[in-house]
Parts: C-alpha cells; structure tokens; sequence
C-alpha cells in the first residue's frame, strides 16, 4: 500500500507542478471570468469601437404618408434606426450604396388595395437584423392602414391579434415543468461538455504518462519495485484526482465569477443560466457519471498507453477509444431536443455511452430509479472487467518494447504478462 | 548469502531467449555477465527481478524467492536511461529511494551524499534532461545505490562515462562489494569484467558458452599469447605447428598457440632466423575468449 500512495503522489504531484498545467489551469479560470462578464464587456466594445452609431437608410417615399409614419414607428421602437427622406432618383442612390457612400435605402409606396411596398436596397445582405426591423415596423403600419379602411377600432385590432392561452400541463409529479426543464437542458449541455472534455483529456493524459514512462525506461525501475498492476491503478488515481482538482477549481472560479458578475443587475447570463433553481440530483448524477465515464476510460487509456514504447505513437493508438468517446458526445448532443428518443435509451446502458447519455436522460427525463442505478451498475462491472483485463495486458505491456502500434499486440502482451 | 540460478530456460513462444543458465554469486563478489547484444542478458535480469517468470529452473537469493518483498534490498540499473525527463534530479532521487522502501528524509539525506560524492551536487535541482549522458548515467547509478542494497544488478553500469567517471563509479561499485553486497553486472567492455569480477559468465544466443573464475576460464581456454619482438619479419612462423591465429605489427607478432611446446617450438624457431628482442607467454585476454567462443558460434 505504501508504494501505491508514493506512485499516487507523485504521479499527482509532479503533474500538478508542471508549468503547462499551471498555465492550462490559470488560462481556463480567466476565460470562465471573461465568459461570466461577456454581455457587459461586449458592451463596453460596442461603445468604444463606436458601433452603436444608430443605422442610417434613406428613404424615397412615393405614397407620401408612410415616410412619417414608419419614422415614428422606429422611435417608438427605439431600434437604433434613423430615416432620411429623399428625393434622388434609384440610379443615384444605386451608385451611393455602390461607392459605400451610404450603407441602405428603400423605396416605399402603395400597391393595389393599399398594400404597402418596399424594395430595400443595400451593398451587402449580411446584417439581417436592419431589413428585418424595417419590415416589422412596416408590417404594424400596414395593419393599422388595413384596420383604418376596414373601419376597425383599435380594440377590434387587438381582439384580432390576441394571442391564443396555449398552456403546456404534466400530469406526473416529478416531471419536470417547461421553465425547469429548458434549464435542465442548458445545465446538461454544460455539465455533458465538461464530462466530455474532462474524460478526454486526463484519460489521454494517462496514456500519454504511462508511454512516457515506459520510453524513458523508468517503467522497468518502478515495477522491479511495484506490481505493474498497484502502478496502474495508482497513477489512473492519481490523475483523477488532479482531474477532480482541476475542476474543482474550475467550479469554485465559476460559481466566484457567477456571484460577481450578477451582483449589479439582472442581465442576460443569469437569466440565461440561473443558479436559484439548479437540480442538486442533476449534480450529484454529474459527479457519479464524470468518475465512472473517467474511470472506465482511464483504464483504457492506461491499457493503450502500455501497448507503445514512443510517445509519439500514443494518439494513434488511444484513436479508437476518442472516437468512442465523441460517438457518445454525439448521441448525446443529438437527444437534447427529445431526449426521449428509442436510441437513447439503448445508449444509456451501453457502458462507453452511458456516462453521457444516461446522465443526459437522467437529468432531462423523469426516469425511474432503477434506470440510471442499473446503468451505473453496468459501468461498474465494466471497469472492473477492463480493470482486470487491463492489469494482465499492462503487466506484458510495459515490458514490451519495438515497434508496437496497433491492437494486435494486446495479444502478445497478455502472452508476455502470463510469463 | 548467494545468488543462485539453476538451470534456467525462457522460452517467449518458439524463440529460446536463454537456455540452460545456470550461475552462482557469493556474497561479497562480484559476477561479469558478457554477451553480444540479444544475447539474453536482459532477460536473465529480468527474470532475477521477479519481473518475468522462468519456464523452466529456479532462482533464489538466500534461499528465497526474488518478489516485492525484497525489492529494498535490491538495486537495478537497466541498461537504457530510466529516469523521468523532466523531473528534478533530487525529486526523482528520493521518489526511487522511497519506492525501495526508504524514509524521505532518509533518501534525501542519501542522495545529496551521493550526488557529492559523484561530484554533481550542482545537478541537484536540475531537470534530468538537462544533463549530459554521463552525468544521467551517474544519476541512474546512484538511484540503484541510494538505498544500500545487498544485491545489485547493473546492466551495462559504465556506458556513456569518461575514463575519470569509470573510475569513480568502480570504486563506488567496488566498495559496495568490500561491504558485502553481492553485484551481477554486464559489459561489453571486456577489461572492466576483468579488472572487476571473480566470476564470468559469456552467453550467447541464450547459451552459456562459457562459465566459472576468471582463472579457470582462462586457463581452460587451452590458448596462450606468445608475443615475439624482433627486427625481421615473422611471417613464416605462422606455419608451424599448434600457431592458430597470429597478429602481425611493425614491432613484431602475438601468435596465439595451444600449449606452450608450441611456444618453444616457436622461440627457436625465431632465434634460427636471428637474434630476438622479446619473448613472452600471456595469458590469453577475456577479449581473445569472448571473440573466439562468440566468433566460433558464429561461424
């Protein structure tokens, strides 16, 4: 035991020391502040760079009567649009917006049954927002037109445009209502990412170590003094837990970033993702699944890792096992919409698919207990299958040495640990 | 106290990787194991480790068996460089020294005496990868004496040092087996197995070519050196009887003969044709065994 904490300390240690991790870890805590802050700081970009200078369109009026009326409509919306009436012909205004001179103009006017007309005119259709604020505006002026010639009150109006009482109703108790499940969903999405991106990173992170032990040939030091299985185990625990600390730090900078930036006033971060009403389940479930999803990855990683003698050769070898990783991210992302499509379901018990999928369901669904406890269940066995196999491939594994690069050396490892 | 191999054979499927080994090493001395690269010498330390497991024989240290259990008492220097790059020479020190079982201070202490006694105490704090190969390989040595074990085995011990380091490393060396230890190490350099071991083993191709005291194995090579100095040329005294290979120089010749009639056969041989500067019968070098014992199996 006292070798497996010595390999787990230093293991955890030296890798929480280097600078590249520093350095990961400080830049990452930076851009949780700078995403938390992101809606005032683009604010204060937009004021400086001068780009909330209001939109300026000229306008040819042939009706006469809609110029006035679109104008006070804009004001009323206050949309950051002004209108300019002219009297240029559209060959001239044509060569303006061609020579940049000014950015858009329309020419409005009557059609049949006064029914209003305009052709909007500009270089470049990428800002959409203008041409379709105009297009609003018109529209509200077309209908008070219509109501006019149609003699309609203003009531009548309103009566006419009242928006139907469309209520959604859940009938089970624990469901989750409309307003708590579109958080659950942007707190899945964020938790699944981080699973995801965690589970990648420190199970490569585990391959990548182990193969840099074996070709600086410490690895025949350490296991003259340690099992290769306690030194397995060891160092997949130990980066887990510099894993859990990362994040940890991570969670800590966010909930800090969180708290500062939604002090001052309510804007559209904390109603975007609100903190009020999270799902304690939803975290516990968060945790549980990131350990189990790293656990059974890590030891695959470790197993690969122990396969190579170069580094070099590592992302090729761990491969297969990223793409099962994104093939699960995959799945996932695809059942956030209805998270309660067939496929899903069948996902969530596969083991390299559960830790996203099955917490995806279980934070979005109102599933019964058993499910997510059957599909933790079955992650378990599976780690330690993969921990058992693991052991007797790493045994061989870390004493082979050549150029080993695909699986078909499982084979000979397994062969070479036996002996 | 001995290291005891009997016997031993590792077969990795069809492929025999050493066959039959058998060797003795008392304590207190020190046992010279040569062999060409892919000989088996890895894979004989290996299996001494515990680190694999003989398909056929026993090996036994004091009449146990080598397993974790022991490993404190066991230093190993593996041929290649087995140090962590980027980890800090002292780090990495007391990490080993406490993998064998040593307190941490214990280790610390140990390893800035020996890193001074190696005279690199200015490595300390520097990173592994930092350092020049001798400079690794003295760190590699002192991870495998940091924490005084009774048995050590050092693959390939003065690869990548000067003449002045090879020096300082056999004296540490040759200490630990004036204060008991018992040592197997490997060498391609013939000289230092014979300056340094009691014992030798040449294996080849898994196959205990040659066994025993360096004495005996000497002297049962049957072979001697007669070296002959003279002003004219010796050509032609490589036609006689019992001469099997002769090295002619500027100076004169070195006839490797069978016994040492054929030396005198050779003498008056060389003094029919005139006067002579030097005669001497040598033993025959470990370098002459090793190349004709190798050579043979070669061939």
């Amino acid at each position: 035991m006292r070798e497996f904490w010595i390999i787990f300390k230093q293991s955890f240690i030296t890798k929480a020391k280097t600078k590249s991790f520093f350095i990961t870890t400080l830049i990452m805590v930076a851009g949780i502040f700078l995403f938390a802050n992101l809606p005032s700081i683009m604010d204060k970009v937009g004021q400086m760079m001068g780009s909330d200078e209001d939109d300026h369109v000229l306008v040819v009026d042939e009706s006469g009567v809609l110029f006035d009326r679109l104008d006070e409509q804009l004001q009323l919306n206050e949309q950051g649009i002004s209108l300019e009436l002219t009297e240029d012909s559209q060959d001239q205004l044509s060569e303006k917006v061609q020579s940049e001179e000014i950015e858009a103009f329309m020419e409005l006017s009557f059609g049949a049954e006064q029914t209003i007309q305009a052709s909007y005119t500009t270089g470049s259709l990428v800002d959409q927002f203008l041409p379709s604020a105009l297009q609003d505006a018109l529209q509200n002026i077309q209908t008070q037109v219509k109501a006019d010639q149609l003699s309609l009150s203003g009531e009548q109006v309103s009566e006419l445009f009242a928006p139907i009482q469309f209520e959604k109703h859940n009938i089970s108790d624990t469901a989750k209502s409309e307003e708590e499940l579109n958080q659950a969903r942007v707190l899945v999405y964020v938790l699944m990412f981080v699973i995801y991106f965690a589970v990648i990173i420190y199970s490569s992170m585990i391959a990548t170590e182990v193969a840099t032990e074996k070709s600086s040939r410490v690895m025949e030091i350490l296991i003259s003094s340690v099992s290769p299985v306690k030194h397995m185990f060891a160092k997949v625990l130990g980066i887990g837990s510099l894993g859990i600390a990362q994040i940890l730090v991570y969670a800590v900078s966010g909930f800090l970033a969180y708290k500062l930036s939604s002090k001052g006033e309510d804007h559209e971060l904390s109603a975007f993702f609100s903190l009020e009403n999270l799902q304690v389940s939803t975290l516990v479930y968060a945790v549980v699944f990131f350990l189990l999803g790293y656990f059974l990855y890590a030891t695959l990683a470790a197993l690969l890792g122990s396969l190579v003698s170069r580094t070099e050769d590592v992302q090729q070898m761990i491969m297969p096992m990223s793409l099962l990783i994104v093939a699960a991210f995959i799945i996932a992302a695809t059942g956030l919409g209805n998270p309660e499509l067939g496929y899903l379901k069948i996902a969530s018990f596969i083991p390299f698919f559960a830790p996203l999928v099955m917490f995806l369901r279980v934070g979005m669904l109102d599933l019964p207990l058993w499910e997510p406890l059957l599909s933790i269940g079955i992650m378990i066995v599976t780690i330690f299958i993969l921990g058992w196999f693991g052991a007797k491939v790493y045994r061989g594994g870390v004493l082979m040495y050549g150029p080993s690069r695909s699986l078909k050396d499982l084979k000979k490892a397994i062969q070479l640990g036996k002996e | 106290m001995a290291l005891e191999v009997q016997q031993v054979t590792k077969r990795f499927g069809d492929f025999t990787a050493v066959d039959q080994l058998s060797l003795r090493v008392e304590q207190g001395t020190m046992y010279g194991f040569l062999g060409a690269n892919g000989a088996g010498k890895t894979t004989t330390f290996r299996m001494i480790l515990g680190l694999l497991t003989p398909t056929e024989g026993n090996i036994s240290w004091n009449g146990r068996t080598i397993s974790y259990e022991t490993s404190p008492l066991i230093g190993y220097l593996p041929e290649e460089r087995g140090l962590y790059p980027k980890m800090k020479v002292l780090d990495q020190l007391i990490f080993l020294g406490q993998l064998r079982g040593m307190k941490k201070s214990a280790a610390k202490s140990a390893a800035l005496h020996w890193l001074d006694r190696f005279e690199v105490p200015q490595n300390t704090n520097k990173k592994v990868e930092e350092l020049s190969k001798g400079n690794q390989q003295k760190i590699q040595v002192i991870a495998a004496l940091l924490h005084n074990p009774q048995l050590l085995i050092l693959d390939e011990p003065f690869s990548g040092l000067d003449p002045v380091n090879v020096e300082m490393l056999k004296k540490a060396i040759v200490d630990f087996r004036n204060s008991g230890a018992t040592i197997l190490f490997s060498s391609h350099r013939m000289d230092h197995v014979e300056e340094l071991c009691e014992q030798l083993s040449i294996i080849h191709h898994g196959k205990q070519l040659v066994s025993g005291k360096l004495r005996d194995v000497k002297r049962s090579f049957g072979k001697q050196n007669v070296r002959i100095r003279a002003d004219f040329p010796l050509l032609e005294l490589e036609s006689i009887e019992g001469v099997t290979t002769a090295h002619h120089s500027l100076e004169g010749a070195v006839f490797q003969v069978e016994d040492e009639q054929v030396a005198h056969r050779l003498l008056q041989a060389a003094l029919l044709k005139g006067p002579i500067r030097q005669f001497e019968i040598e033993e025959p070098s470990l370098q002459d065994i090793f190349i004709a014992k190798v050579g043979d199996e070669n061939a």
